[in-house]
Order: structure tokens, then sequence, then C-alpha cells
């Protein structure tokens, strides 16, 4: 199915959340659904918390108990695959990868779109993080509704 | 005649890491490039590649460029570069005939290792010639070299790696992307550049082509129509897209002519993009102390051209009577390299290729 | 036209140069090739084909096709896509009998 659309299931994606329970803290979500050759994941993580192995085409695995939500995969990852979740009472924390124009500044509410690129929800971003080590991948937090965990993937600037 | 030890045809990815290879080894070497400017299609590439450490993977194509070039820096007292220099033949006697300006030269090697690259592909369908139809590269040449905009709404047709990539640069750029159509059922490159593209709202229509392209003396419209399971066109199904601009992108091909010229012994492999020369396990082509490597020897990607022209580095100075000081090493970590890069699914299509190209894998 | 913001890459100011094509006055900046200078300006049909005079233009950017050829200064055959603007350059399409349509 994704071969076709580009779009993973439910299962798919819940399959990569691993235990809500540990989302208090903010976690590394990596939607890494197919075998390619690439592994800066694995080697920009500063806690060692994704495997790959000797093989990089291996889908990356994550340690919950050792990803301490930092956010550096989330610009490491060249296909932009990776965001950070973490739930909050009724909201949901996002880190998401952002290579676009414009990029919003704080207190900005923006649209929160899906996997399918429908706008879901309302958006606030909470940072913004654009820096050397970066490289022009802006880091976006912003929190949306817990009830979209699943299905938020991206903010959108309103038009 | 202008007498050298080692010239390499292409100053891109694979012939800058051959070049880093060969003066390392200690030898005086030539790169004669077509463009103005060393890079190849690297100075194109705004997106962060994958792979390796090894590959450069999470740095930007363009900045690949600047270190592969950079690292060339300490040897310019071995190194010659020709910019704005077209080698317009290649022959059995070793020379190579080259137009630079309005000057033609003659060079004459001891050893060469070609890394022209490859050229892309067309498509045949009604007005394909109409201005405002562009291959993928001229698009990202347009925007990320010289600032300009392709159009302003465009489809995309091939939903290859080449293709996802350019969509989203088109975004970036400000264009808007209507559709990305794929002929076959599934999509070709990455999902998560197509992810990427879903989630901005890009859909990607498989099993669609484009039929005809409308428009008088520019692009102003494309018809799709959707195909069967034998590639046939479904009648009744032809839907009209407004769009000021059509990228194809439906794969690339080795610009394999200088090879041919010199009478070196090829093959027609279509998985690897067309006409290759056929090549031993030292990336030597049937003539002697002629080398290739990167996409000339088969479509693949940036990282293997970058690890392919090590190896032809190190075979050209070997063969030329300069060992590289660690080359039993650095044979055996490049190998294992591409290896590493070609063992998954991904690299499927290569490694079938190359064992129908008579290769050992 | 030009791309106004870009996330990734930056696109200074650079120097204006002056240049004709058939005839026309516009207007190009330093470091762009004839033909990028020529698609800025909305022209991407250069000239024509000899037989059916079908509308021929900017195709692979890289010199590998042969649509882009003009004539530059006087001489034939230039290769627009791979050639630099220069201030004052004469730029010409290569076929009889052509009309161009312009925007």
């Amino acid at each position: 199915m994704i071969k076709r659309t580009g779009v993973p299931t439910k299962e798919q994606i819940q399959g990569k959340f691993h235990s809500l329970e540990q989302l208090t803290k903010p976690k590394a979500i990596i939607e890494c659904y197919q075998e390619i050759p690439c592994n800066p994941c694995s080697t920009s993580c500063p806690v060692g918390a994704i495997t790959i192995g000797e093989d990089i085409n291996q889908i990356p695995i994550i340690d919950f108990d050792r990803c301490t939500g930092c956010g550096m995969c989330v610009y490491s990852c060249p296909g932009l695959a990776i965001m950070v979740a973490s739930i909050k009472e009724d909201k949901a924390y996002f880190k998401v990868p952002h290579e676009l124009l414009p990029r919003p500044s704080v207190g900005d509410i923006w649209s929160g779109v899906n996997r399918n690129g429908d706008i879901i929800c309302d958006a606030i971003i909470e940072r913004v993080m654009l820096n050397k080590n970066t490289d022009y991948t802006c880091v976006i937090t912003a929190s949306i509704p817990k009830t979209y965990l699943y299905d938020f993937v991206t903010v959108r600037c309103p038009l | 005649m202008r007498n050298r030890d080692l010239i390499i045809v292409g100053g891109g990815p694979a012939g800058l890491s051959a070049a880093r290879v060969a003066l390392e080894a200690g030898l005086s070497v030539t790169i004669i490039e077509r463009a103005n400017r060393l890079g190849g299609q690297l100075i194109k590439q705004t997106h962060k590649f994958f792979g390796s450490k090894e590959e450069y993977a999470k740095t930007r194509g363009i900045d690949i460029a600047t270190i592969l070039i950079h690292d060339l820096d300490e040897f310019s007292d071995q190194l010659e570069v020709l910019n704005e220099a077209t080698v317009v033949g290649m022959y059995k006697d070793y020379v190579l005939t080259v137009y630079q300006g309005h000057d033609y030269f003659k060079y004459k090697a001891k050893a060469i290792i070609i890394a022209t690259g490859a050229s892309e592909k067309v498509l045949a369908f009604e007005n394909n010639d109409l201005p405002g139809i562009y291959g993928a590269g001229a698009v990202q040449t347009l925007m990320n070299l010289y600032g300009v905009l392709p159009g302003q709404t465009v489809v995309m047709v091939g939903s290859g790696n080449i293709g996802l990539i350019v969509s989203y640069q088109m975004i970036q750029a400000g264009v808007k992307v209507k559709a990305l159509l794929e002929a076959s059922s599934h999509i070709g490159g990455y999902l998560v550049h197509a992810s990427k593209l879903v989630r901005l709202g890009v859909p990607i229509l498989t099993k669609t082509t484009v039929k005809r392209a409308i428009g008088t003396n520019k692009i102003q419209q494309i018809e799709t129509v959707q195909l069967d399971e034998n590639w046939n066109y479904i009648a009744g199904t032809e839907t009209v897209i407004d769009c000021d601009a059509l990228c194809i992108s439906v794969g690339l091909t080795p610009l394999h002519q200088l090879l041919s010229m010199a009478d070196i012994e090829m093959i027609y492999i279509n998985e690897l993009g067309g006409l290759i020369p056929k090549k031993n396990e030292h990336y030597e082509t049937s003539m002697p102390r002629v080398y290739a490597c990167g996409d000339v020897t088969g479509i693949e990607e940036a990282s293997s051209a970058m690890v392919e022209g090590k190896i032809a580095g190190l075979m050209a100075s070997r063969d030329l009577g300069r060992s590289h000081p660690n080359f039993e090493t650095l044979e055996q970590e490049f190998k294992d390299q591409l290896q590493n890069l070609r063992q998954g699914p991904c690299g499927e299509k290569i490694r079938s290729g190359l064992t129908r190209a008579g290769e050992q894998l | 036209m030009r791309i106004g913001g870009h996330p990734i890459l930056s696109f200074e100011k650079k120097k204006e140069l002056h240049f004709t094509f058939n005839g026309r006055d516009l207007i190009g900046y330093e470091g762009d090739t004839i033909a990028a200078a020529l698609h800025d300006n909305g022209i991407m049909h250069y000239s024509s084909s000899i037989l059916h005079k079908r509308p021929r233009g900017f195709y692979c950017a890289i010199g590998n096709c042969g649509s882009c050829n003009m004539t530059v200064d006087g001489i034939l055959n230039v290769k627009t896509c791979m050639t630099p603007l220069q201030d004052g350059m004469i730029v010409e399409s290569e076929a009889d009998e052509v009309t161009i349509h312009e925007e």
C-alpha cells in the first residue's frame, strides 16, 4: 500500500510509536518503512538510542528507554522521516523538520496536517530551532490536541 | 600533442574521488570538465544525502561538491583542471581531442578514467517537443543554479528518486506541483521522498502517464491517461491538467559515447540504464589502462559513484607504477562500502544488472 | 521569473547585464547563462524546427540536446544553455522564415 501511495497504514504508524506510557517524555518516532542504504540517524544520536548495524539497509530500531527526545535525529534524517513526540495532559507535542518558507514564529497558529496532506487541526508553534548544526533544516515544536497523535505529521502555513 | 600521465574525463563525484586517490598515490592528474566548474550534478543537489558517513550522509549535495573539490587543494602542484573543455574524441592510441572555447587540443595519456556520468532519457508522447517541457535536471539547473522559476504550476512525470526530489525542490522554490505521474503500479524511488510530497498535498498518481501535451507555442495543459497491466491506455480515463511546465524524469542513460568511439567492448543492460562498458573488478575496460566509474558504468547514486571513483583511482595509479601506500586496505574498504550500499532491496536492480553484465558482485 | 526566497539557497542580487534577443532589449544578471536569462524574461521559444516550424527552445540545460542553439554575436550554433551571458551580447534565432511568439 505504502509503495503505491507513499502513505503508511495506521498499524504501521502505531508500530513506530511503541508504548504510549513512555511518551510522557519526548521520544523519537522514526517513520522509516523501507530498507534503504542510510544510517545518519544512528550515527547522530548522542546517546546511542538508534541501532541500524553493519548492514546500513536495515530499518532503524529505537530504544525508547535511552531516547531523550533531543531531536538531533530529526534534522539528521535526509528523508525528513523522523519526529519527536510527547503527551502532556490533553495535548501532544511534536518536533518536526521543516525545509520550506515561510518559517513560523513562536506563538503562531498554523495548520496541523496528516500524512495524506489534509488539514486536521490547529497547531500552536511553541518553538522554532534553526542553527548551524541543523544545516537549514528548521526544527519546529508544535502542540496539537492529543486526539490527533497518530494522524499528525507536520505543520503547514495557513493561506 | 600534450602528454599526461592520468586524464580523468568528468569532474563530478566519481571523477573527483578518483582524482583524490590517484593524487594521494603520487600521480599527476588532469581533470577535463565540460561545465564551467567542478562538482558534476552535485552542485544542484540541495537535499541531504543518504548512505553512511564515508559517503557524506546527511550532508547536502552542494556541500559534498565543495568538500570533494577542496580535498584536492593540497595536491595543487600535481593537479591540472580544465573547465569548459569538452572531450570530443577518444582514440585507440590513448589520444583525447579536446575543444575549449575556440581552441582545439590533443592530449595523449598513459591512463584514462572515464567518469562522464549520464544524461536524461526522453518520453515519447504527442507534442513532447513543446517549450515548457523539460528534463528534471534542466529544472534543477534553472532553479538551483540560476534562481529562475521553471514555471508556476508544474506536473512531474516519474516517481524515481530524481522525480521525487526535484518535485520537492520545486515546492521549496515556490512552484506549485499539481501532480506526480507514475506509469507503473508503485513508487520507484525512496518512500520517504514520496511521503514528504504527499503530506504537502501533491497527489501521486500511479498507473498514470501523459498522453499528450497541449499548447500552441508553449505548454498550457497536459492530458493524462491511466494504464492497464499491459501498459495500454485505458480509454475514457483521460483527464486534462492545466500547467505551464511539465517535468520529465523517466530515468538516466550512461554518456557512453567516448567509450564506444574507442571501440571499447560495450554491453546493453536495461537495469543499468543502457549501454555500459564491460569492465573487470578493477574497473578497467577492454582497453588496457582505460577505466570507467560512476553513472557511465550503470545508473546508481552519487554515493556509489564516489566509491567507484576511488577504486578506479586506486587501480589507475597502481597500473602506472605508483601504488597507493594503503592499496590493499583501501581496496578492501572500498569494495565493502559498495557491497554495503548495494546489499539491500534497493540494490536489487543494480545487482541484477551487474550480474547480467557478467560482473562479480 | 526569479525565485523570491529559498529555504536553503541564497541568491544575491548580481550585476545587471543588457543584451538583445532578436532585436529586443532584455536584462539578465551576471552569472546567468543566456538561456537562463531568456527564461527569466519569459522567453522559452528560441527558434523553430526546419521542416514543420515547431517551436524549439530550452530543454536539457546541460549541452546535450542542441535545442537551445542560437547565433550569438555572429557566431552560429552557440549552446545558449552553457554560455555565460555577457553585457552587450546580441542573441539571434537560427532559422529562416521564423515567427517567434513571445509573451
